[in-house]
């Protein structure tokens, strides 16, 4: 999976893609089951203050009256526990974005003593400036498609007048929404009893953390276990010079200052996706610019190819692919935003570009300067934090740094919201006594686009890779959103969803939805990946009839698993 | 009745026969055995046609057996086809995005490498029809857009400071993404056309603004030329090279033995089928093909076809071409499966054929794969006429005024009845008379009692 995230560069640098996918920022990636571990856990869910279970077993009751008690029991304690003697703190999280937000959360309930430092606003890159205020503007992009489109609502026997917007209160919806998150965020921290530090959280030596202004003297605190989750910003590739006007970032385009005629986007990643659903749904002309010979590299290659004859080829989106964008430069003095573009392979010039606006999507990098890693022997690997497959973090002699730990962007694992919570969660599992390894194959991925994109696991080359290695066989099956009732009910029949799974044992290997609400489709998929379900146990499971959840259903039951190969697919005929 | 057919055939005009034989394989039947078709197959039973989504592999790729090639949309879902025979792909017949009906061509397999220029070659014989064809009905329009909106570029360019600062002096053509889609859409030759946008860069009014200057470019000449044919005694004017088509085929088809075999029938039960349910959008034309198509059904000799002067050739589908007249043509858009589509689609289709036949936007499919072919000049008050068999197929049928007519019956009496005549013009190499009366006696059966076809 991580593999397949850092294919989306765009540029040559060593940047990984982020996704601004929301799914659940806060509240689905609380919803975390594991593998090995005991079969009880509980969390705060940041938003909504329910109590999750994620047990196997069969003894959900019991577990759950368990639970409620700890949660009265952890209520009256007014959550944060006290610390081990002799430190400040048990656990210290640098950094209260998602990632920390999830570890600090699970620490309280835990019993931990816990602090969070933050510098900038609670709730980070995506409460702030990603995933939150993108799926404000994208819910607008949506709802301005199908109002745009004649003949979907025709089909409908709908009438509309031309539909249009107040740019203004495009942008307030977003600006509203990412308040209204941070405030649930912050409250939900305060309530628990979390000590919110505010300032730059700088590690000073084993166990130890700075705190306060940069250049100022500040605080030092000791904590038993300190976890760094500072996550990313932007991407600017060299040559790039980004004003913040008519050559900008995530950041400034998710203000919504204007919507430019047309704006080129840099990366074709789940960033540049997005954006590009939302500019062509509010009348800007996109053109894309994507080092790698084909768009969207991230995503699974058919569902990538669905996707362009959808989400791109109908739009009023071209674009440029096998180039770099070498320089950009801003509008000025009544010229254009110049971009020059050279050939990914032969370097040489290609093209010269004079648009509106440009925006950068080439990816995330690590935010990981100033953090005082030099006084625990940690060197970044081009800006990452080196961890363990425990996100424990590991110095310049490649030995673990005890009590410290990396989650999220900063490590560059897989740069999405949930798992940086998930992997937040998981060192709170550790530090308090459970051994506990996150499966990254477990960790679903959307793309908010219209229709939506969504994968868990494996794309097919990558399973084949496997497969080849390991020796076994792998099998692909797929089932259509045009034969889906509920999908059809709403005029949306354009998707597919796509099972890769190993026929010898029935293990699903990944799951690739392209569709309605694929975001949301993805977490049986996700979910059984987790707890180790195969397709001959999921297959029994009972799904509502007409939901689009049935695609999946389809699915699963078309995966034709050991024995179960009586009749192949009926093969298209062809010549 | 009469005017209910809003198309009219004259019986000379048989002018897109010629793309059609030359779309069918037979010609190619001394090279098939190293150069083979890819056809678009038939992914489920109820599929007629499918949409390339994609092209796996591309011309000139090396194929083996058992390969995914090519991406197909079929009404389920999308599906890869596989080739069946190692080769070449020699040559793609369907762009990506085109459609084509189950079974034909798609690309062509060379067995070996020094086949692909022969296949490609033979593609191109194939192939020059189509992307050519809708412009063939007005030939001029390929030459003026050429020159008029040149001059007018040239005029533009020289007065206005606004071209783009990065076309370096008109080298480059800086036009929006959605300026270039259309353009390409539109076949809008994109140095020709002056930008408005910012900084002088083409945009999609542009482009729109280009075709209607086109099009006004190419009503011109065309003006001009109708009064020289009318004044035109004592002159000669050349044939236009649709006209030089039609001539070729009224000259080859007199090398087939037609006759001709005429009917009465009795059209008040069918008006007033029509009169209940045209307000379904059902038309009359809809109608027509749709008791053709049945009574071919139990006739399926009348509709074959002699295409090697030794053998029948049955066509598995019975696809009803109907003349239409356009602005400066004729075309023959078809109605696939006339028998076996209900006759509510049958009219939805008939009306996007019409639309699609003004806007010249047929493709060759739709116009040129009829087995059998109507025409009608009962709109004219024409009572009864013969036609011309279109070359590559088996019959035609002439459709005359449907009027009252007072007719005496069997039993002594005088009555009024609407009838029409209708004349069938057919090769009397693989349809005889018997044949004929049959067909035309079972159409009337259906006609006079038209309740199977809204079955």
């Amino acid at each position: 999976m991580h593999s397949a995230i850092s294919l989306s560069l765009s540029s040559a640098s060593p940047i990984t893609v982020r996704s601004y996918d929301g799914a659940g920022s806060s509240s689905s990636s609380d919803l975390f089951f594991r593998n090995n571990s005991a079969p009880s856990q509980l969390r705060f869910c940041g938003l909504r203050r329910e109590a999750f279970s994620g047990c196997k077993s069969s003894s959900n009751a019991v577990l759950l009256k368990q639970l409620r008690q700890n949660m009265k029991i952890s209520a009256s304690l007014s959550g944060n526990g006290t610390p081990s003697k002799g430190f400040d703190y048990d656990l210290v999280i640098i950094g209260a974005g998602v990632g920390g937000h999830g570890a600090a959360l699970h620490a309280v309930e835990k019993g931990l003593k816990t602090a969070i430092i933050e510098g900038d606003v609670v709730g980070g890159t995506c409460v702030n400036r990603g995933c939150v205020p993108s799926k404000a503007l994208l819910a607008v992009s949506g709802r301005m498609r199908e109002l745009q489109n004649e003949h979907h609502m025709k089909s409908f026997g709908l009438q509309v007048a031309a539909a249009g917007y107040d740019r203004q209160g495009v942008a307030d919806h977003a600006e509203n929404l990412a308040a209204k998150i941070r405030n649930n965020l912050t409250n939900s921290l305060k309530s628990l009893g979390v000590d919110i530090l505010t300032g730059v959280g700088t590690v000073v030596g084993p166990q130890k953390v700075k705190y306060g202004k940069v250049g100022g003297s500040g605080t030092v605190i000791t904590a038993k276990d300190i976890i760094i989750a500072t996550g990313s910003v932007p991407f600017v590739p060299k040559g790039v010079e980004v004003d913040g006007k008519t050559v900008i970032t995530s950041d400034h385009a998710l203000k919504l200052e204007t919507v430019p005629e047309w704006i080129v986007i840099v990366g074709s990643g789940y960033i540049g996706l997005e954006f590009s659903d939302v500019y062509t749904a509010l009348g800007s002309e996109v053109t894309f610019v994507e080092a790698l010979d084909q768009l969207m590299p991230g995503f699974d290659p058919e569902i990538g190819k669905l996707a362009q004859r959808v989400l791109i080829n109908p739009r009023k989106i071209d674009y440029h692919t096998g180039v770099f964008a070498t320089k950009i430069t801003p509008a000025k003095d009544g010229k254009p935003v110049t971009i020059e573009l050279i050939d990914a392979k032969t370097k040489e010039p290609k093209d010269t570009l004079e648009v509106d606006a440009a925006l950068i999507a080439t990816g995330r990098a690590p935010f990981t300067q100033g953090l005082g890693l030099e006084n625990v022997n940690v060197e970044t690997q081009r800006g990452f934090i080196p961890v363990d497959e425990r996100m424990r973090v590991i110095d310049s002699k490649g030995e673990l740094v005890p009590h410290l730990y990396c989650i999220g962007d900063a490590n560059g694992k897989m740069m999405l919201a949930h798992a940086a919570s998930a992997q937040g969660i998981s060192v709170v599992e550790q530090v308090s006594g459970k051994d506990h390894v996150l499966n990254h194959l477990s960790i679903p991925a959307a793309c908010f686009t219209h229709p939506e994109i969504s994968m868990v696991g494996l794309t097919e080359p990558q399973a084949r890779e496997k497969a080849e290695k390991e020796g076994f066989e792998i099998g692909i099956a797929k089932t259509s959103f045009k034969a889906n009732t509920k999908a059809l009910a709403e005029n949306e029949g354009e998707g597919i969803a796509k099972l890769i799974y190993r026929p010898d044992n029935g293990e699903i290997l990944g799951v690739h939805i392209f569709g309605m609400h694929a975001a949301d489709l993805i977490h049986e998929a996700s979910n059984a990946i987790a707890l180790g379900t195969r397709i001959q146990d999921i297959k029994y499971a009972v799904h509502a009839h007409p939901t689009l959840s049935e695609v999946i259903d389809e699915l699963f039951k078309s995966a034709k698993v050991k024995n179960d190969v009586s009749c192949a697919v009926a093969e298209p005929v062809a010549v | 009745m009469a005017q209910l057919l809003n198309s009219s055939f004259t019986p000379t005009t048989s002018s897109l026969r010629r793309q059609c034989h030359s779309l069918t394989p037979r010609k190619s039947t001394q090279i098939q055995a190293k150069i083979r078709e890819i056809f678009m197959p038939a992914l489920s039973s109820t599929m007629t046609e499918g949409k390339i989504v994609s092209w796996i592999k591309s011309e000139g790729d090396k194929l083996s057996k058992g390969e995914s090639v090519v991406v197909v949309e079929s009404d389920k879902a999308d599906m890869d086809v596989e080739t069946f025979y190692d080769g070449y792909l020699a040559a793609i017949m369907v762009e990506e995005g085109g459609v084509a009906v189950v079974g034909s061509a798609i690309a062509l397999l060379a067995e070996t490498e020094d086949e692909i220029a022969q296949a490609v070659s033979k593609a191109k014989d194939q192939g020059s029809v189509s992307p050519a064809a809708p412009s063939q009905d007005l030939p001029v329009e390929s030459k003026v857009p050429d020159s008029a909106p040149v001059a007018k570029a040239a005029a533009s360019v020289a007065l206005t400071a606004s071209t783009h600062p990065a076309s370096e002096g008109g080298k480059r053509v800086v036009a929006s993404p959605y300026a270039k889609k259309l353009a390409k859409e539109l076949n809008v030759d994109l140095s020709v056309v002056v930008g408005s946008g910012p900084m002088g860069r083409i945009v999609a009014k542009d482009v729109e603004a280009a075709v209607v200057a086109n099009a006004v470019a190419v009503a011109e000449p065309a003006k001009a030329v109708t009064p020289a044919l009318g004044v035109g005694s004592g002159s000669v004017v050349p044939f236009t090279t649709m006209q030089g088509a039609v001539s070729r085929n009224m000259v080859e088809s007199l090398g087939v033995p037609t006759f001709r075999v005429g009917y009465t029938i009795t059209t008040d039960a069918l008006d007033a089928l029509y009169k209940k349910i045209k307000p379904k959008g059902v038309t009359m034309t809809a109608l027509l093909a749709k008791a053709t198509a049945l009574a071919l059904a139990k006739h399926p000799v009348v509709n074959s076809s002699c295409r090697d002067g030794k053998s029948f050739t049955y066509n598995s589908n019975i696809n009803v071409a109907v003349a239409v007249a356009t602005d400066g043509g004729l075309i023959t858009p078809v109605l696939q499966n006339a028998d076996k589509v209900d006759i509510y689609s049958l009219s939805r289709k008939w009306k996007e054929l019409v639309d699609k036949a003004r806007a010249k936007q047929l493709q060759p499919h739709e116009y040129s794969t009829g087995t059998f072919t109507l025409s009608n000049l009962g709109m004219f008050g024409v009572d009864r006429f013969d036609a011309i068999l279109p070359p590559g197929t088996g019959a035609i049928m002439a459709v005359g005024a449907s009027e009252p007519t007072v007719v005496a019956t069997k039993d002594g009496r005088i009555g009024m009845k609407t009838q029409m005549q209708v004349n069938v013009t057919a090769d009397h190499r693989v349809i005889y008379g018997a044949d004929l009366a049959q067909f035309l006696q079972t159409l009337a059966k259906i006609i006079e009692d038209p309740k199977d076809l809204t079955l």
